[in-house]
C-alpha cells in the first residue's frame, strides 16, 4: 500500500508538471520562486497546525471514548447491550457536518456555554468517531475464539484480568488495521470543522483562492496536504501495529508490564 | 462459604466426595443434554467418560467448572456446591484445572507467560515464586526449552503439555480433560498419555474425557459410557470391558475398539 500511494504521488507531481505549461495553471500564486508565492505557500501551511492538532485530539479521545462506550457490552447484559445499541445508533446517524454545527451553535443557547470552533469540533467529531471505535472494539473482542474466554475463566481469572491480559491484548491486534482506517476518516473530517471557522487547512485554501482568484491550484496544493498528513498517519499506524507484534508473538508483552 | 478439607471422612468409613453430580439436568434451549445425571469423584480417583459425539460428555465436565450452568440436580465440587449464588466460582476454578481439546493458549503470550499468568493474577505470586513454579511444571511435562517460545511455534503435542502445565501450576486438586489427545496427529498422542499417566501415578484427581481405551484401562478407577444425555453405564475398567450390562456400551465399545 504504502509503495502505491508513492506511486501515485509521483504520477500526480508529473501530470502537474505537465500541466504547469498550461495556460488553465497559474502556478504563480505558490510559486516559491517568488516572494507573494512563498507568503501564499506559508499561509496555506499555517492551517497543517490545527488540522494536526483537532485530528490528534479527536483520535485520542475517541479511542478512549469509544472504549468507554464499549464497555457496557463486556457483561453480556441484554439492557445494557440494548442501551449500548442505542448509544451508537444515535452518535453514527447523526452526520459529523450536522453534529459540529448543532454543538457550535447550538449547545451556547442551550447551556450559555460557548466551546469555540476548535473544542466544538472536537466534541463533535469525537463522539463520532468513538462510536466507529466502539464498533471496531466490540468486533475484535467478538473475533476472539470462545476458548480463550474459557481457558481464562478455567484459570479462574477475574472478568477484569481476563480482559486485561487475555481478550484486549489479542483483540486490539485484529483491529488495528480497522482502527488505522477510522483515524484516516477523522483526519478527513476534519475539514468540515472549517465551517465554523477554524482555521485549519480547508479554511486557509478556501480564503486564499477567494483573495487569488486560483481555485485550481491551492485546492491542489490541499489535495497534497492532505495526501501528505494521511501518508504520515498511516506510517504511525504501521509502526504501531510492529510495535505491538500485530502478527502475534511480537515484542509485547502484557504480562511483562503487569507491575 | 464452607469448603471442607480435601478428604472429610464420614460415617461408614468412606471418604467424601470430591466432586458429585447428583440428578443433574441441563438443556440447550430445548435440547435436553444432560439427563439425571449422577456421578461421585473421590478424591485421587480417576474416571473415564466416553460416547458417541454429542452425547453430553463435555457439557457435563464443563458443569464441574461451570463453564455450563447445570438448570436442575446438585453439582458439589469440593465442598461448595454451584448455584448462581456461588458468590466465589472462582475459588471453585482455582481447584479446578481444565485442559481442552483445541490447546486454548493464549497465542500473543509465551509458553512462560501463560504458565505464570493465572497464578499470579489469581493466586496472588510473586512472578519470581510463578516463574520458578513454571519451570518446575515444564519440566514435568518434558518440555523445559521452549519456555521463552510462542505456542504457535509448538508442535501440537507440545502445545497441549503446556496446556497441561499451566492448568497444573494453579496446583488443583482436580484436573479436568476434554479429549485432550482428540485433536493432535497419531504420532503426538502419545507423549501428551504420557503426561497424564504420569499426572494419575502422582495421585492427581482425575476426570478424562476420552476415547483412547488403553489410556482408560491403564489408570481409570471408573469408566463412564454415556448415550443421549445419560450415563448409561458406570463400571471399574476390567467389567467395563469385559462385561459391560447394556447393549448400547457393547456397540459403542465394538466400534471404537475395532479401529
Ligand atoms: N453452547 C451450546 N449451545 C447449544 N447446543 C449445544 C451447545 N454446546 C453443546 N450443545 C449440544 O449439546 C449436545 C451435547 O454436546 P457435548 O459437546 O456435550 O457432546 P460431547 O459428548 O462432548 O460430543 P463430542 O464427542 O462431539 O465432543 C450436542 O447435541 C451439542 O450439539
Ligand atoms: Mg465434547
Amino acid at each position: 500500500m504504502h509503495r502505491i500511494r508513492a506511486g501515485f504521488v509521483i504520477a500526480l507531481c508529473a501530470f502537474l508538471g505537465g500541466c504547469a505549461s498550461s495556460e488553465k495553471w497559474g502556478w504563480y500564486v505558490i510559486s516559491p520562486t517568488t516572494r507573494q508565492g512563498r507568503v501564499n505557500i506559508e499561509f496555506l501551511l499555517s492551517g497543517v497546525g490545527w488540522t494536526i492538532a483537532l485530528t490528534v485530539c479527536c483520535v485520542a479521545l475517541s479511542i478512549v471514548l469509544g472504549f468507554v462506550l464499549f464497555l457496557p457490552r463486556i457483561p453480556g447484559n441484554r439492557w445494557l447491550d440494548a442501551l449500548n445499541r442505542a448509544v451508537v445508533e444515535l452518535l453514527r446517524s447523526i452526520p459529523p457536518l450536522v453534529s459540529i454545527l448543532w454543538v457550535y451553535y447550538g449547545l451556547p443557547v442551550l447551556t450559555g456555554i460557548d466551546l469555540g470552533p476548535f473544542v466544538s469540533g472536537m466534541v463533535a467529531l469525537s463522539l463520532y468517531g468513538a462510536a466507529f471505535m466502539a464498533e471496531i472494539y466490540r468486533g475484535g473482542v467478538q473475533s476472539i475464539e470462545r476458548g480463550q474466554f474459557e481457558a481464562a475463566d478455567s484459570l479462574a481469572l477475574s472478568t477484569f484480568d481476563k480482559m486485561r491480559y487475555v481478550i484486549f491484548p489479542q483483540a486490539l491486534r485484529r483491529s488495528l488495521p480497522a482502527m488505522g482506517n477510522q483515524f484516516v476518516i477523522i483526519l478527513k473530517m476534519s475539514s468540515l470543522v472549517s465551517v465554523i471557522g477554524l482555521t485549519e487547512v480547508v479554511r486557509r485554501a478556501n480564503e486564499l483562492a477567494v483573495t487569488e482568484y486560483r481555485p485550481l491550484e491551492i485546492y491542489t496544493f490541499l489535495v497534497l496536504e492532505y495526501l501528505v498528513l494521511v501518508l504520515l498517519l498511516s506510517a504511525g499506524v504501521r509502526w504501531v501495529e510492529r510495535r505491538l507484534g500485530a502478527d502475534e508473538g511480537g515484542a509485547a508483552s502484557p504480562v511483562g508490564r503487569a507491575e | 462459604m464452607s469448603r471442607s478439607p480435601e478428604s472429610r471422612p464420614v460415617p461408614g468409613g468412606e471418604t467424601a466426595p470430591v466432586i458429585e453430580l447428583a440428578g443433574v439436568n441441563k438443556w440447550f434451549g430445548d435440547l435436553h443434554v444432560l439427563r439425571d445425571v449422577s456421578l461421585r469423584v473421590h478424591p485421587g480417583e480417576r474416571v473415564v467418560v466416553c460416547g458417541p459425539s454429542g452425547s453430553g460428555k463435555s457439557t457435563m465436565i464443563r458443569c464441574v467448572n461451570r463453564l455450563e450452568k447445570h438448570q436442575s440436580g446438585r453439582i458439589v465440587v469440593d465442598g461448595v456446591e454451584l448455584t448462581d449464588r456461588t458468590e466465589d466460582i472462582r475459588a471453585v476454578r482455582r481447584g479446578v484445572g481444565m485442559v481442552f481439546q483445541q490447546f486454548n493458549l493464549f497465542p500473543h503470550l509465551t509458553v512462560l507467560q501463560n504458565l505464570t499468568l493465572a497464578p499470579m493474577r489469581a493466586l496472588g505470586l510473586s512472578r519470581s515464586d510463578a516463574e520458578a513454579r513454571a519451570r518446575q511444571y515444564l519440566e514435568r511435562v518434558r518440555i523445559p526449552e521452549q519456555a521463552e517460545k510462542f505456542p504457535r511455534q509448538l508442535s501440537g503435542g507440545q502445545q497441549q503439555r503446556v496446556a497441561i502445565a499451566r492448568s497444573l501450576c494453579m496446583e488443583p486438586k482436580i484436573m479436568l480433560f476434554d479429549e485432550p489427545t482428540s485433536a493432535l496427529d497419531p504420532e503426538m498422542i502419545a507423549e501428551v498419555l504420557d503426561t497424564m499417566i504420569e499426572l494419575a501415578d502422582n495421585g492427581m484427581t482425575m476426570v478424562c474425557v476420552t476415547h483412547e481405551m488403553g489410556f482408560a484401562r491403564r489408570v481409570a478407577d471408573q469408566v463412564v459410557f454415556m448415550d443421549a444425555g445419560r450415563i448409561v453405564e458406570h463400571a471399574p475398567p476390567a467389567k467395563f470391558f469385559s462385561a459391560p450390562e447394556h447393549e448400547r456400551t457393547r456397540l459403542f465399545l465394538g466400534q471404537i475398539l475395532s479401529h
